[in-house]
């Protein structure tokens, strides 16, 4: 560890004590998305609804040994509760998905990690034995739902100077960090951008997408249906001199450029989570299985920052350091961010135990949804890597946050970390 | 069809034919799960929401064909399929159009690219598939039914083959198609037991248990598992297994024959349409497509040139239209309704009460004499609630809520805040004025006092009150959750926002209201009852019972004078036959026969029959053993000029011309066209007959008695 990023928000992380013994085992069953598709594109005359649907559906379908009456919460996020994605979204997928009307749901907001939120919070209700089954989800509609539509932030964050301005938008947050890690290049974030096409590239090739990805009916712009197979965004053919190319839209002369983050995208993703002991008594095989979790606050000027600090605390509740982590899925908002956690780290650019399958500059970044879409690229790089024994899905999160939850492989065979 | 490049184009159209509304065919390429290749979507859609279900018309059907032709010709494709826009796969084609046909050669081309255009799906070289995703009929089945495969939606809420109902044959295919794929007795029903049956129509679960569909899958994810179910269709890894059907002569023959003999006993050969499908459907068992095809074009042909389906397409227009919005109806802001009395707890009573508490949805009293008469009566509207919920027709959420929200009384303070009270009591004049002058002591003075009377003068009930103007008519129609119709009943001082309260009302019930002027019998029951005179008439002056009922029997009406008495009671058909006596003694007399019914508590003349049963059907009926006794008492002497059946039957058709006559000359209603959805809606007079005025015109009785037709050239027949 070479830095204190956490510091900058002015509080160390503070000394955790490890989880208790008589929590439950909560591990993921399954875990499925649509196609991302490009704000504007191929879901502009697609409910945000019935994407998350769609995905529940799935899930109910792929692993009908679950009686759906037996599911005990539905916790979906959005960030933007509005329209087709208001009206308590877990509670109205639930209904529009079939489920019985005596299955409970809520929606949920942490914004970029609204569906981590949506794992973690529904976890946490099985491991204390509230709860025993959970479907978990995300969607965002970032065509419907641009975003920062319709927000009011409180005057006082001006006013008193408890925010700056900048924080609001997140592609200046992104040059802000660039800023404050001058290492960073803007080489080195077209470089990882590059890589990440190119490993998403490779691994659609190789079928790495297929099992997680649900096809979605939508109606093209002449109103005819269509079947959307694949993710819309991915630009496998662009190269380090298109990247060097392309505008700075939020800085003259800067460094975040569309090639080198995120987009904005639609999709959805869902998960099924359960006890250990209940997904044994149904015979449904774990895909992960949760060690710890933690989310922390860092500057929201750079909340790229967020996943360093919010790592080291899930380590230490796992009693894990980095180097018991063989497999990282990190979302890509920013190049620049991942490349801040990788040298704080002491991780190299393209080190493959981070993001093997590509990530979200590829394959796109429907803020609330993508903590899933982590979750089912880590299982099936665990299903892969019977070698690894633990995992990791970071993310930041705007306004100055990250999250990251720790994974142990239930394919372990032992072997190297 | 030799030459698959060529696509089908439109013919010439008649002059005067609205503009097409057109369904186009959205081609597009999708990819198919586990690698089963690249599969050609096209999407009907004609632009409009789900108000205006697709249909086609000529250019809608020579996209479609474009579009399947496109896809064929790709070397890259290894499927098509075929889906709707939502809420609607294709609604068949645009009836609206069909009038405007002037030549026989017009109604064949239509039939014939009908089918080049089905032909060239059927015939693929490659799978095609139909995905029905909601409404499908008519000719939109018929599309379904030339694809190879077929999924459909589990709420798909109306699917089938409805033409017959409109004097047609499903002639683009569905006639040789569908007994070949379902069997022939299924078929039948589809074809034609539904049609006739008030044009039921099939819900999807009931499309895949007949075997009509192969799939069916929910609507969450209906297309999308669609496509997945046809891609392992395309790789082989699903083999679609169907019900052999039965193609013995001697089944395939027995079931036609038996649906000609009900069709005969029921319509006595006026459901033209119904034969023609008969004689298709027979010869479907032993035909190739192209012969049968043809004979469906022939058959398309000289139907769509038929009287009957002039007639046809003329009373969908009168239900599908005027029935929804009535002509009449004042411009004044209706009064809101927040609760309402019924007055009378017997049978008509319960039933209007729940009807308005149920469509309404708002707090309903009854007021009876006693308080065994309530509580008769509350324990009768619960029972009924609880079949209805039984028959899962009602949420149970809903029973409670009615029952929370009907009460019952003794006394007629309890509604004093009511804003409508409809009475339901005994039907005597003198009970009905004072029932009225009782409740105007108590409602407040805009409080609608409305008469569910049948037959009886609402102006003369509210006569003696201070306000009359708030005084009006509803005329539901036993059963009441059943019949559709209402008439809205205005006296010289009903008032404009009492009118248009009535009509607010009766279409919150879901009624078809109609305005007629306060006049004995109103429309229904006068025509009816003058009818039924001239038939009863006979009867009582010595001619046979059975010769007498059944003389009006080619006119295919859904049940004869003397059934139609049982039906609603021999005490309610006498009581408006000694009303309308008493106004009009020289056109309604008083039978003999029915008195003595009443008198003597005789309920019905026929022996009762299984109306589903072609031998029975058949078979000639028989007179109820204690039917005879009242023949002998009312003294009836056969006279040497006895009239014939032809007479009786030239006799009623003139009587109730006349009578319609008499209805337009005292502007009881505005239009004919209101006096014929009357008929439909509130007798179930058959389509073919249009009510009835299209059929009085197209048979030269109504310029014969009255001297001119009730409905120009081409309204609801050829045109000259």
């Amino acid at each position: 560890m070479t830095t204190n990023p956490a510091g900058a928000a002015g509080a160390a992380p503070t000394a955790t004590s490890p989880a208790p013994a008589s929590l439950r085992d909560v591990v993921v069953v399954d875990a499925v998305r649509t196609p991302f598709g490009r704000a504007g594109g191929v879901y502009t005359r697609t409910r945000a609804d019935d994407l998350i649907v769609r995905c529940l559906r799935e899930l109910l379908r792929r692993n009908d040994a679950l009686d759906p009456a037996a599911v005990e919460e539905v916790a979906v996020a959005a960030t933007t509760q509005t329209g087709d994605q208001g009206l308590t979204l877990g509670r109205t997928a639930a209904l529009l998905a079939g489920l019985p009307r005596s299955v409970p749901g809520y929606a949920i907001d942490r914004m970029c990690a609204g569906a981590m939120t949506a794992v973690t919070t529904t976890a946490a209700s099985i491991a204390t034995g509230s709860i025993d089954v959970a479907l978990a989800g995300g969607v965002e509609h970032m065509g419907h739902h641009p975003m920062g539509d319709g927000v009011d932030p409180n005057p006082r964050f001006v006013a008193e100077k408890l925010v700056d301005p900048s924080a609001l938008v997140m592609g200046r947050t992104a040059e802000s960090l660039h800023d404050q890690l001058p290492a960073v290049t803007k080489e080195r974030a077209d470089a990882f951008a590059l890589a990440s096409q190119r490993r998403y590239a490779a691994a659609l090739a190789d079928g790495v997408f297929e099992p997680q990805l649900v096809p979605m009916a939508a109606r093209a712009e002449d109103g005819g249906w269509t079947l959307v197979t694949a993710d819309e965004q991915p630009r496998p053919d662009t190269s380090m001199q298109a990247l060097a190319g392309l505008r700075t839209p939020f800085r003259p002369h800067g460094r975040v450029t569309a090639g080198n983050s995120a987009g904005l995208n639609d999709g959805a993703t869902a998960a099924l989570l359960m006890s250990s002991a209940t997904a044994q008594r149904l015979g449904l095989a774990p895909r992960l299985q949760m060690v710890s979790y933690a989310f922390a606050g860092v500057d929201p000027e750079t909340m790229g920052m967020g996943p360093i600090p919010a790592t080291e605390k899930a380590l230490a509740k796992a009693g894990l350091g980095i180097d018991d982590i063989g497999l990282i899925e990190i979302n890509e908002a920013f190049a620049v961010q991942v490349l801040a956690f990788t040298d704080a780290f002491g991780l190299a650019d393209d080190d493959e135990r981070v993001n093997p399958y590509g990530g979200a500059i590829a394959i796109g970044h429907p803020l609330a949804a993508s903590g899933i879409r982590l979750m089912a690229q880590l299982a099936y790089a665990f299903e892969q890597r019977p070698q690894v024994r633990y995992g990791l899905t970071t993310m930041c999160v705007g306004l100055g946050m990250g999250g990251s939850i720790v994974w142990a492989n239930p394919h372990y065979q032992g072997g190297a970390a | 069809m030799n030459d698959s490049e060529q696509t089908a184009t439109a013919a010439q159209l008649p002059a005067g034919m609205p503009p097409e509304v057109v369904t186009h065919a959205l081609a597009h390429d999708v990819t198919l799960p586990h690698g089963a290749g690249t599969m050609v979507l096209i999407t009907l859609d004609n632009g409009a929401d789900h108000h205006r279900p697709n249909s086609f018309g000529q250019t809608g059907l020579t996209e479609l064909d474009a579009a399947v032709a496109a896809a064929l010709g790709r070397d890259d494709v290894a499927a098509v399929g075929v889906t709707g826009k939502p809420y609607s796969f294709c609604a068949g084609a645009d009836v609206t159009a069909m009038p405007y046909l002037t030549d026989r050669d017009q109604a064949l081309a239509i039939a014939r690219l009908g089918h080049r255009v089905y032909s060239r799906i059927s015939t693929a070289d490659k799978p095609v598939f139909a995905f029905v995703n909601a409404l499908a009929l008519g000719g939109g089945l018929e599309l379904a039914l030339h694809c190879h495969y077929r999924t459909v939606a589990t709420d798909a809420p109306a699917v089938g083959l409805p033409e017959v109902s409109l004097g047609l044959v499903p002639g683009w295919g569905g006639t040789y198609l569908l007994p070949n794929l379902i069997g022939v007795e299924r078929a039948l029903t589809v074809m034609l037991a539904n049609p006739l049956q008030n044009n039921r129509l099939l819900k999807g679960p009931q499309v895949l248990e007949l075997g009509i569909a192969d799939a069916a899958f929910e609507p969450g994810d209906f297309l999308e598992r669609s496509l997945e179910w046809a891609a392992r269709v395309v790789s082989g890894a699903v083999t679609v297994e169907r019900a052999p059907v039965d193609r013995g002569p001697v089944t395939w023959g027995g079931v036609v024959g038996g649906a000609r003999a009900l069709l005969a006993a029921r319509t006595h050969g006026a459901c033209v349409a119904g034969e023609r499908l008969l004689d298709l459907v027979e010869s479907a068992r032993t035909a190739d497509p192209v012969t049968a095809y043809a004979g469906e074009d022939d058959a398309l042909a000289d139907l769509l040139m038929s009287p009957q389906f002039r007639a046809g397409i003329y009373a969908f227009d009168l239900v599908q239209r005027r029935a929804k919005r009535p002509a009449g109806v004042p411009a004044a802001d209706p009064r809101p309704v927040g609760k309402v009395g019924v007055v009378g707890g017997g049978l008509m009573g319960r039933q209007l009460a729940l009807l308005f508490a149920r469509r309404l949805e708002v707090p309903v009293t009854v007021v009876d004499v006693d308080e065994a008469k309530v509580a008769e009566a509350l324990a009768g509207i619960e029972a009924d609630v609880r079949r209805t919920v039984e028959r899962k027709r009602m949420q149970p959420a809903t029973a409670q809520r009615l029952a929370a929200s009907i009460s019952g009384t003794t006394q007629l303070t309890g509604l004093a805040d009511a804003d409508l009270v409809i009475e339901a009591v005994v039907e005597r004049p003198e009970v009905k004025a004072s029932v009225f002058a009782d409740l105007e002591r108590h409602v407040r003075p805009e409080c609608l006092l409305v008469t569910n009377t049948s037959a009886l003068s609402v102006t003369e009930m509210g006569a003696s009150l201070e306000h009359p103007e708030r005084v009006v008519g509803l005329h539901f129609f036993n059963p009441v959750a059943v019949l559709p119709l209402v008439e809205v009943v205005r006296t010289e001082r009903t008032d404009e926002e009492t009118l248009a309260t009535a009509f607010a009302v009766a279409k919150a019930l879901r009624k078809s209201a109609v305005l007629v002027h306060d006049a004995p019998g109103f429309v229904v029951n006068r025509i009816l009852t003058r009818l039924m005179g001239a038939v009863l008439a006979p009867i009582d002056d010595g001619v046979d019972v059975s010769v007498a009922d059944s003389a009006l029997a080619d006119l295919g009406l859904p049940m004869s004078p003397l059934e139609l008495v049982e039906l609603v009671g021999p005490g309610v058909a006498l009581h408006v036959a000694e009303t309308l006596h008493e106004h009009w003694p020289d056109r309604f007399g008083v039978s003999r026969l029915l008195s003595a019914m009443v008198e003597h508590g005789v309920g019905g003349v026929w022996e009762q029959r299984d109306r589903n049963d072609p031998r029975a059907a058949l078979a000639p009926p028989r007179l109820r053993e204690d039917v005879q006794p009242l023949l002998t008492e009312i003294a009836r002497t056969a006279s040497a000029d006895a009239p014939s059946a032809a007479d009786i039957r030239a006799q009623a058709l003139d009587a109730v011309t006349d009578e319609i006559g008499r209805l337009l000359d005292e502007r009881v209603v505005e239009d004919v066209r209101d006096i014929d959805l009357c008929l439909i809606l509130g007798a179930g007079w058959p389509f073919w007959l249009g009510g009835i005025t299209p059929y009085l015109d197209r048979s030269g009785t109504s310029e014969r008695v009255r001297g001119h037709r009730f409905l120009p050239p081409g309204a609801a027949s050829l045109p000259r």
